[in-house]
């Protein structure tokens, strides 16, 4: 970086002084052919960098995940001996596999975790749009006026979405400790924690991260529905009281539709972002014991790194970028896109 | 409709209403948002409070009394970690992460962002819709061989976590720079080419200094994105904890320490004071950041 940024002075100057007389305006209107030239090098020179990190380090590897998908590997041995196994690493996710001897083990060891690790994915999601969103919307709604504290209440509720998921998590793993304070809080108001524990609960578990969950993005939602309603016409709202409209009508018909693109694009991030989940998940003993909580992302470091099945691991994050990839184009070309269309935004 | 909007002119330009709250609000829900704000603190500072508080307790005292204050008070727990140098190193480590990471992501993102926004040449749009597919090709799915690709180029340590960094950084942050750019007086531009000043040399002099505050905004993303990695350095920075970054400090530290609770809580909290503390000074850029990214 710091060779580059140099080198990029260093030309400054130096080009500068060859140029300096001979071109009075945009350099290309006079002499086409070297401008030319000088134009793509310095397009090469802004431009360059950035695409060269960008083609190596995401591109390269994500078009690499989709090599492996179609290999044998444990990631150890040399890749040019691995064996080439057509679809069969994502048959053996989806249905088990198709060779008959196996696809029974192979179910109940494979295909079974991956489909669960994915139904949690899909409850996230499902809960996310069913809880966090009427919550955030009433919480925004509400704190939407002026009241003593309400950049203290706005700053404080944003907090947790700036705390790394693995602090959040490691903080949440000793207040639902089974001998934790949580435990003692319903002991004390007669009831007990879960019988398997907080998060070993096979049912429980799952309700417990996704309670951690919203306690760390719930407040994104807020900031993000606060800000749109700011830009809402406070005389729009005023023509409305004084027509009589009760404060539930003034939301109902005002506020929440004219801050609908926004929320629209709020569900799209907590979408692709609950399809990708894995710090908190991890973190939070990794996806659960029994996998009570796993996530595809989970799930593939648990397979792909951690059992070196390396091959099988990329088809599952194959699979994961086409299920991101097929719900975001869906959602862009029905959801968005009458706000795309439409450029009376909220704000 | 028509008839609404006639009355809610006339109303508003006959009575000039004093713009409190929220006006002609109903009365009462003031009561209700502060109520609801209370709540809203309350279970956001409640646990990282317990937590904090955790720190100052000894072991017998959680188990017995967790909801109380700590009795005894004592800083044991604080001052060993402070007083040794593992949690200096890796806040030492994710700092110079997470300053690297946002320097070459700010700079190199500013630089593709100029040409994207302010040249015209065949090829053009075909790179920016290059950079924004990679809004798509989140990390999680590029990791298993990105580690592999790493280990062949023999990146390792901190670097290790840079690079990768930067590059899945560039895409949001050449999203959000291009617009912004892109509106900058075309006039400036001219100008300065008048006064003899190339486009480099318009780039440095002009373009950077004016771009300032959407550079700060993208910066302020990249710095928590990379402040806050845990998959990277999950996979990289194994063995040596003194050459982690925090996240994975802390679950490593509370891997080791299992039995000493109040001692994780300690160092946890340490650990979970320079993000408060960093977003309570750039508090307004990262809602900024991430109203203006939302909205695109």
């Amino acid at each position: 970086m710091t060779a580059l940024e140099a080198s990029g002075r260093n030309a400054g100057p130096a080009v500068e002084q060859s140029t300096a007389g001979s071109r009075p305006l945009t350099p290309a209107t006079q002499h086409p052919r070297r401008d030319g030239v000088r134009k793509w090098a310095e397009i090469a020179l802004f431009v360059g960098p950035a695409l060269v990190l960008f083609l190596t380090f995401v591109v390269y590897p994500v078009v690499s995940a989709a090599r492996y998908s179609l290999y044998k590997w444990n990631g150890v041995s040399q890749f040019s001996d691995a064996e080439f196994v057509g679809f069969s690493n994502y048959t053996r996710a989806l249905w088990g596999g198709s060779d008959p001897a196996t696809q029974q083990a192979f179910k109940t060891a494979y295909s079974q975790p991956f489909w669960e690790a994915l139904s949690h994915n899909f409850a996230i999601i499902g809960l996310s749009l069913a809880i966090q969103l009427p919550v955030a919307l009433l919480v925004a709604l509400t704190l939407n006026r002026r009241f003593r504290g309400r950049a203290f209440t706005r700053v404080v509720i944003f907090a947790p979405y700036v705390l790394s998921e693995v602090i959040a998590g490691t903080m949440w793993l000793i207040i639902f400790d089974p001998n934790g304070i949580a435990t003692q809080w319903t002991r004390a108001i007669g009831l007990d924690m879960p019988a398997g524990g907080w998060f070993e609960d096979p049912t429980w578990g799952f309700w417990t991260v996704f309670f951690i969950i919203t306690w760390k993005y719930v407040g994104l939602a807020i900031i993000l529905f606060l800000a749109g309603l700011s830009g809402v016409s406070e005389d729009l709202q005023e023509a409305a009281a004084i027509d009589g409209a009760s404060w539930w009508q003034i939301q109902w018909r005002i506020n929440i539709p004219l801050i609908g693109p926004t929320i629209r694009i709020w569900a799209f991030l907590s979408i692709i972002g609950s399809i990708q989940l894995f710090d908190m998940v991890w973190v939070l003993n990794r996806g659960g014991t029994a996998g009570q909580y796993s996530t595809i992302a989970s799930y593939m470091m648990q397979i792909g790194f951690f059992r070196s099945d390396w091959g099988y691991g990329s088809a599952i994050a194959v699979i994961m970028f086409l299920l991101s990839f097929v719900i975001a184009l869906a959602y862009m070309a029905t959801i968005l896109r009458r706000d795309n269309a439409n450029p009376r935004k909220a704000r | 409709m028509s008839v609404d909007t006639q009355r809610a002119g006339a109303s508003s330009t006959r009575t000039p209403r004093p713009r409190r709250g929220g006006g002609l609000m109903p009365e009462g829900s003031t009561y209700l948002a502060i109520g609801i704000g209370l709540v809203g603190v309350a279970l956001t500072l409640g646990p990282i409070a317990y937590l904090i508080l955790g720190g100052f307790r000894t072991q017998g005292d959680l188990a017995a009394n967790p909801t109380g204050l700590p009795d005894p008070f004592q800083w044991q727990n604080y001052w060993e970690i402070l007083s040794g140098p593992l949690f200096w190193r890796q806040l030492l480590n994710s700092t110079l992460v997470a300053v690297a990471t946002t320097a070459a992501v700010v700079l190199f993102g500013t630089m593709a962002a100029y040409p994207l926004s302010r040249y015209r040449f065949r090829g053009r749009e075909l790179v920016f819709v290059i950079f924004t597919t990679g809004l798509m090709f989140p990390l999680t799915v590029a990791v298993l061989p990105l580690y592999l690709l790493l280990r062949d180029l023999g990146i390792s340590g901190l670097w290790g976590l840079v690079i990768p960094q930067i590059a899945f950084a560039l895409p949001v942050t050449i999203i959000i720079l291009r617009p912004f750019i892109a509106a900058l007086p075309k006039e400036l531009e001219e100008a300065s080419f008048m006064d003899g000043i190339t486009r480099i040399g318009f780039f440095w002099r002009m373009l950077l200094p004016l771009a300032r505050p959407a550079m700060v905004t993208v910066g302020v993303l990249a710095f928590i994105g990379s402040w806050n990695a845990y998959l990277l350095p999950l996979l990289l920075l194994t063995g040596d904890p003194s050459g982690m970054t925090l996240p994975l400090g802390v679950t490593t530290f509370q891997g080791q320490h299992s039995a000493a609770t109040t001692m994780i809580m300690a160092y946890t909290s340490l650990a979970m004071l320079p993000a408060l503390a960093f977003f309570l000074l750039m508090e307004r850029r990262i809602v900024d950041g991430l109203t203006g990214a939302v909205k695109g």
